[in-house]
């Protein structure tokens, strides 16, 4: 993996063209941006509903829900938890749903099939 | 106790020690690195042979700076909840890498920011605008770093005047250019595993032993920290203290918290850290590794910072040289006594140290290959041994930059400036590499609006703010926080411009494409977006 001699030759623009309009790769596109796009919505809502919480809410995020652990605390680490979950969604779709067919095009491209 | 209300940091000999270790082993790691650094690959990208673990334990040594690990758990020693406010943008920042950076990037670029940036661009004006805010952003945080230092020595060794601070920073200076001269990028990464490491291992060993003096029970730690914060007492457990105290201090905090989530994804040294891996797959790793160690980093800092707070207390701490930078190295010194004090102070030094040289050769990267290789030469140079030479040199220049910048800014507040990187790095990056990726349309003239229009609109904004001039001068001290005394000349509210300067550079960049009528860039897109997702012809490995 590590050694591979320099790629010889770049196909030219109508290679990258014809592969760009090809439904494998068109759907290629669809599974990267209908994961990545709604993800990054969501997180960043979920991020900035923390925010404004923790900059407007002072009251509810000073409940306490056992011992001195409050709510704020609580959302706090919960913002931890949203990050390590959808970092391992993302690895487990991309792994099955992505590289495959990305290796697949690549492949084609890089040995000139196309 | 006595010592430590004095804070006179322990054996300033042995804390010496320990640092003086750390950096004759890296040295000699970077001599060895610097054998099989030939090709321009080699001295910007490592020779792309890095895997994803080792990169993102790299990346965590590079994110976790010194304003990190001692600003944050400073800051909730003192703020209580605010401090941890920070380590939550810091982390999930890194999701923006994930999902819409890191992989494609790698796909498309060779060794800077710009490579991506310009790919269908036109290239000159292009380039020259992504090193411009590329060097903007490094000295930025180049200069919090330094300045850091600064007060980290008052602090750890015990040098209090200004001329003896000033031979440290330079110390550091001349220590940092070496390892970038001699080790490239192969020896830098190096060294940031390293610091790492050790950073990870301080900080855990820190955490356990403060969580098993309260039977491993956090809400007792808890306990302690608002039985030792007097008046405040409570409120140290919900967020309010340092941003809740007016409407405008509020609105500032939302400024802040949009600028760090959307700036790390921006920040050229991270950004050049993913061509350190052989393919698209290993940079995925390596974000995976990032979040994983600097999440559990920000775990640990949130035990740390009550903890200080619990047994040095905030009164001590907010007395000691160095305020609350000094919460960490006081909390080592009262769990572990000297030793464990040398060893956190050196792992703070190493820290300042390696991000110094991430960041050294993140700029010269973009100078020699961006400015020099392609916008001088043409293009001519490009992966010459003129170009290595050139990045050689423009290392040494920072390096004095830095020392220069470093002893004048000896002081100035670190988590401003490391804001002020982030606001700048969001602002001018970000929606420059998010449209370029994504937007067919998008072209040269939108993305110099937007790098352009991000870049000024947040060096303006800051200017005008209270940050330079105007703030009411504090009882206590008996100046005013702003940068300048005696004088206000600021209109802008807010300490921090992101609120602002974010989404009028990505207005700018729609705006400067639509209007330019230039589909020059669009012929180029299906190349690139092939690229970007597959991997095809992408920068491989080099063979040694």
């Amino acid at each position: 993996m590590s050694i591979t001699e320099p790629t010889t030759r770049t196909p030219s623009g109508g290679v990258w063209a014809e592969v760009q309009s090809s439904a494998e790769f068109a759907g290629l596109r669809r599974r990267l941006r209908t994961f990545a796009f709604p993800m990054t919505a969501a997180f960043l809502l979920w991020y900035l509903l923390y925010v404004l919480l923790a900059d407007y809410a002072h009251g509810f995020m000073a409940t306490r829900l056992a011992g001195n652990i409050t709510v704020g605390l609580v959302f706090g680490l919960l913002q931890f938890a949203s990050t390590f979950v959808i970092t391992g969604c993302y690895v487990w779709y991309a792994n099955r749903r992505l590289d495959p067919v990305a290796e697949r095009i690549r492949a084609e491209i890089e040995e000139g099939r196309r | 106790m006595s010592v430590l209300a004095q804070g006179t940091g322990g054996n300033p000999a042995l804390n010496i020690g320990i640092f003086a270790a750390f950096v004759a082993i890296t040295l000699v790691i970077v001599f060895r690195a610097s054998r099989s650094t030939r090709s321009a690959a080699d001295y910007y990208a490592a020779g792309r042979a890095f895997t994803g673990p080792q990169n993102g334990i790299a990346i965590s040594g590079d994110y976790l700076s010194a304003a990190s690990f001692l600003g944050i758990a400073g800051a909730i020693a003192v703020n209580g909840y605010d401090g941890f406010l920070y380590s939550i943008g810091f982390l999930v920042a890194w999701l923006v890498a994930l999902l819409l950076v890191a992989e494609l990037l790698r796909n498309t670029g060779k060794y800077t920011m710009a490579d991506v940036l310009s790919f269908r661009m036109r290239q000159r004006p292009v380039r020259t605008a992504a090193a411009i805010s590329t060097l903007a952003v490094s000295f930025f945080y180049l200069l919090a770093q330094m300045a850091g230092a600064g007060g980290l020595v008052a602090l750890l060794l015990n040098v209090k005047d200004k001329t003896g601070q000033a031979v440290v920073i330079a110390v550091v200076g001349v220590v940092m250019i070496a390892y970038v001269l001699i080790g490239g990028m192969r020896g830098t990464t190096w060294v940031q595993i390293v610091k790492a490491v050790l950073l990870i291992a301080g900080a855990a060993v820190m955490t356990l032993w403060v969580l098993g003096k309260y039977g491993m029970n956090f809400s007792h730690l808890l306990d302690g920290a608002i039985r030792r914060s007097g008046s405040v007492g409570d409120k140290v457990l919900a967020p309010g203290l340092q941003y809740g105290k007016t409407e405008t201090t509020k609105l500032d905090f939302v400024s802040l918290a949009i600028a760090l989530v959307l700036g790390t994804a921006g920040l050229p040294h991270v950004l050049m850290r993913f061509y350190t891996v052989p393919s698209a797959r290993e940079a995925r790793r390596s974000v995976v590794w990032a979040i994983v160690v600097i999440g559990l980093f920000y775990l640990f800092t949130l035990v740390l910072g009550y903890g200080s707070a619990a047994l040095v207390g905030p009164d001590t701490i907010k007395k000691a040289p160095g305020a609350a930078n000094s919460a960490a190295p006081l909390l080592a010194q009262a769990l572990g006594g000297t030793l464990l004090l040398g060893f956190v102070s050196a792992v703070a030094f190493a820290t300042i140290l390696a991000v110094v040289a991430g960041l050294t050769i993140t700029a010269s990267a973009s100078f020699a290959h961006d400015v020099y290789a392609n916008v001088i030469r043409g293009g001519a140079a490009d992966d010459k041994a003129a170009e290595v030479r050139v990045a050689r040199w423009t290392a040494v220049v920072i390096g004095i930059l830095a020392i220069i910048g470093g002893i004048f800014a000896n002081g100035q507040n670190i988590a401003f400036l490391v804001a002020l990187a982030f606001a700048v790095a969001a602002s001018a990056n970000l929606p420059t590499i998010l449209y370029s990726l994504f937007w067919k349309r998008f072209n040269t003239s939108g993305a110099l609006w937007s790098i352009y229009g991000g870049l000024f609109s947040c060096v303006v904004l800051i200017v005008f703010s209270p940050v330079v001039s105007g703030k009411p001068i504090d009882r206590a001290t008996g100046k005013s926080p702003s940068m300048l005394q005696g004088v206000d000349f600021h209109w802008f509210p807010l300490d921090n411009p992101g609120l602002v300067s974010i989404p009028l550079s990505f207005l700018l960049g729609f705006v400067g494409t639509v209007l330019a009528r230039d589909r020059a860039a669009e012929e180029k897109y299906p190349e690139m977006e092939v690229r970007a997702l597959t991997g095809a012809h992408a920068e491989k490995a080099v063979a040694h």
